[in-house]
């Protein structure tokens, strides 16, 4: 039985704020694999081609024929528990202030032994269990015993949530309030536990719909915020950026168009002025209080989202320029990820297909309704997940685009 | 039982000259200095000068960034045949069947064999990450450090599968600070009481202080030579009448209950011509203790999952009904990196030629040494065993 998360108490503000540390980092090339699949959500092993041997720890050359070719396949996980402990003592930083911390040894019905990180709701051993994978506070994948069926409360185990991203009981900015998606936003990581939401509004004159909504909760802020104006950014971050827990960058600029269509470059300035130079000008502002406060107890700061697009993966042509302005911005969070990853801030990047919006107007269906898209956001923070492909027209274009990247290309461009 | 000479398959070859650089818990003098130190003592005992010794055998985990090679120009030794064994409590056993071989065939006349491994304060954290492929994939990052949670793991599942409890570990525990008592080297020096093992500051449930070894520097040596070399400089030697080693031995067990030794154990008895009720003392790789039961089991002691009722039956002190290791073993005088691997083969040296430090097992004619280790992140590798006796056994 799992005991509901409570509200931390507050903060004794003389404390000096712990650092943040972060558990083994390293692994050998092999082994990322593991940590690409855990940054999907999924727990994969290698499969022999030749003899289907799946093997673990991952490697170079099959351990039953030699095998070369060995294929990324999704896991069940189910397995024997073979026995457990309770570590009391480590040389790690990141685990010596966690003590104590629990260990799995399973036997997978696959085939492979393994060492996991060990969930609270497993029985003794011995016993069954599922075996799955999560992106531990240092980004790498790990292995995580479950128990084999689902328990009440399961995502408020310690030990997990040192490798989530709860919204639960944090504090959460939303930078575009104006939008159908960001009003869903709103909601969803309200319904999720949030204690405070700030929600940034560019045109603070202007009174968008589901404005005066937004405000009658007494958990929303709504704060000024144009992240195409640097002193916009700089004000708000010096206003809230030491309390924020997680940041949801949904600010954007859409139009549609690619080259030809248009004259001249200030559409395209703009949308680049949002989606990519506005991602600059809140990670520069936002990143480092964040950074600081990763370790900052229950409701440390957690995560930072973007909404890309799957335009960004592979250009759209119809909306071209769009297109280019968030493959800019996904290039850009990878680099975000890779600054923020010492201090185990998770950088989540989603790919929305098109938005059931006036920009999405002209497409044809299916297209992700902001709720569904909201939910996805929350889904993500709550296991943990870095990149999210929310929607059948985004899984889609994932599988096309992971198969042959060349071919999806062209497929786009018929 | 058995009288005479037994045959050895390792001819007219024999091991002199056990040697031990003293124990210290950090040192900030290199494993070059221990490994020199421990020629230089080898030398000494010997007689022998340096450009006498034409073959080096050396176990080390912490030479890097040189290797056995290295320490050749560094020591100022001229070899025809050369090993490097960083393979932890395996060194010694297959240092040892190297050198014997090399000495046997020819390639060598007299072969220093070597385990010396310093430490410094930051040594065994600074390792832990770099230990091998698998542990930093698929351990290190659970965060026991180290191999304490893969033991635990060991130690509960033995527990519950064979009826084992926390006494029966501490009772080869115990026996074996009492055997170190009397050891001038070993690191410990006060008796450890049964309450004070099972009430001793928990690691890893159910593992706790006493089931781990202490990480510290120095040095074990011994020269392997043929008898007549040995004979004409007036040194005391043993016979290895048999030794066996075997790498990553049941791969398919889903956790280790039983090392590589089942696969040897008996051509390794059958090529000394012995048998278990044979042997006068045994020293097992203590690292931890659940292993040493296991090494009892598969080495024919008793059978799997009696290890139990076969330590409740028995003393294990070198006064006691089944001797083991005698000057401590490593729980109680220390793991010093490589060295380990060394540290029982040189005291069973020592008791087989009568050149005892501590204690003596009364009238010790057949000594079996047990070599273990390389642990991945769930089981050890390396599974090793020799069957040394007394010269005229």
């Amino acid at each position: 039985m799992i005991p509901p998360l409570q509200r931390p108490k507050r903060k004794n503000p003389i404390l000096r704020t712990r650092q943040p540390t972060l558990p083994p980092g390293l692994r050998s090339r092999a082994a990322l694999g593991l940590t690409a699949a855990a940054a999907l959500g999924r727990f994969e092993l290698q499969v022999c081609a030749s003899c289907k041997a799946v093997q673990y720890p991952p490697r170079e050359a099959c351990h039953n024929c030699l095998g070369e070719r060995l294929i990324w396949t999704l896991q069940d996980g189910a397995g024997e528990l073979l026995a457990t402990t309770t570590v009391h003592v480590s040389h790690d930083l990141f685990f010596r202030e966690r003590m104590p911390w629990r260990l799995a040894m399973v036997r997978l019905d696959s085939g492979p032994t393994v060492v996991a990180h060990l969930h609270s709701a497993c029985p003794p051993a011995p016993a069954r269990v599922r075996v799955g994978a999560r992106l531990d506070k240092a980004g790498q994948g790990v292995l995580v015993a479950f128990p084999f069926d689902e328990v009440p409360n399961m995502a408020d185990d310690r030990q997990l949530r040192e490798m989530t991203c709860d919204p639960r009981f944090r504090k959460v900015l939303i930078t575009d309030g104006k939008t159908p998606t960001g009003q869903a936003l709103v909601r969803a990581v309200l319904a999720a536990g949030a204690d405070l939401v700030w929600v940034g509004q560019a045109e603070p004159w202007k009174r968008f719909p589901g404005m005066d909504q937004l405000a009658t909760d007494p958990k929303v802020t709504v704060v000024p915020l144009d992240v195409t104006d640097s002193r916009s950014v700089t004000q708000l971050a010096g206003e809230i950026g030491g309390r924020v827990d997680i940041v949801i960058n949904n600010a954007e600029v859409h139009r549609t168009h690619g080259i030809a269509s248009r004259a001249g470059v200030e559409v395209a300035r703009s949308e680049m002025d949002v989606n990519y130079f506005g991602l600059l000008r809140l990670a520069q502002e936002f990143g480092p209080a964040l950074k600081s406060r990763a370790a900052d107890g229950q409701s440390s700061a957690t995560a930072w989202v973007n909404v890309l697009s799957v335009y960004a993966l592979s250009n759209f042509p119809a909306h071209g320029t769009f297109s280019a302005s968030k493959a800019a911005a996904l290039s850009l969070s990878q680099c975000l990820r890779a600054e923020m990853r010492p201090a185990g801030v998770r950088v989540i990047n989603v790919f929305p297909g098109p938005i059931d919006d006036e920009w999405n107007q002209a497409l044809p269906p299916p297209k992700l309704a902001p709720q569904a898209l909201a939910k996805s956001i929350v889904s993500a923070l709550r296991d943990g997940v870095e990149d999210v492909y929310p929607g059948d027209v985004a899984q889609e274009w994932l599988a096309r685009w992971r198969e042959n990247p060349k071919v999806l290309e062209r497929e786009l461009a018929l | 039982m058995s009288v005479g000479p037994r045959t050895s398959v390792y001819g007219d070859v024999v091991v002199t000259a056990p040697v031990t650089v003293p124990y210290v818990r950090y040192s900030i003098r290199s494993a070059h200095w221990f490994t020199a130190k421990a020629l230089a003592t080898l030398l000494k005992t010997s007689g022998l000068r340096k450009d006498q010794i034409d073959g080096l055998c050396l176990g080390s985990f912490m030479l890097a960034p040189d290797t056995a090679v290295g320490v050749t120009q560094h020591l100022g030794l001229t070899t025809r045949w050369l090993d490097h064994l960083p393979i932890g409590g395996m060194s010694g056993i297959t240092a040892l069947r190297r050198a014997l071989r090399a000495v046997q065939s020819g390639d060598a006349e007299v072969v220093a064999c070597i385990g010396a491994d310093t430490n410094a304060v930051d040594s065994f954290r600074a390792s832990l990450g770099s230990f091998s492929v698998f542990a930093r994939d698929a351990v290190f990052p659970y965060g026991s450090g180290g191999p304490n949670a893969s033991f635990a793991f060991l130690t509960s599942y033995y527990m519950r599968t064979y009826g084992a409890t926390a006494e029966d570990f501490g009772k080869l525990c115990v026996a074996q600070r009492e055997n170190a008592l009397s050891f001038p080297y070993a690191l410990f020096k006060k008796p450890l009481s049964m309450e004070e093992y099972l009430t001793a500051r928990p690691i890893a449930d159910p593992i706790r202080l006493f089931d781990c070894v202490m990480p510290c520097a120095g040095a074990e040596g011994f020269l392997v030579m043929s008898r007549q070399r040995a004979e004409d400089l007036g040194l005391p030697y043993a016979r290895v009448l048999s030794a066996s080693e075997r790498y990553n031995a049941f791969p398919e067990d889903p956790i280790q209950m039983r090392g590589g030794w089942v696969l040897d154990r008996e051509r390794l008895y059958a090529d000394a011509g012995i048998e278990p009720g044979d042997i006068d003392l045994v020293q097992t790789y203590d690292d931890y203790p659940v292993m040493s039961v296991i090494q009892l089991e598969d080495l024919g002691f008793c059978a799997k999952g009696e290890g139990p009722e076969f330590i409740r039956r028995h003393t294990f002190t070198n006064d006691g009904s089944f001797p083991v290791n005698t000057s401590g073993g490593q729980l109680s005088v220390g793991q010093a990196g490589c060295a380990a691997g060394f540290l029982g083969l040189v005291e069973a040296i020592r008791q087989v030629t009568n050149q005892n430090l501590g204690k003596p097992v009364p009238d010790a004619r057949f000594a079996l040494t047990l070599g273990f280790g390389m642990i991945t992140y769930d089981r050890g590798l390396c599974a090793g065993a020799a069957i040394l006796s007394r010269s005229d056994a």
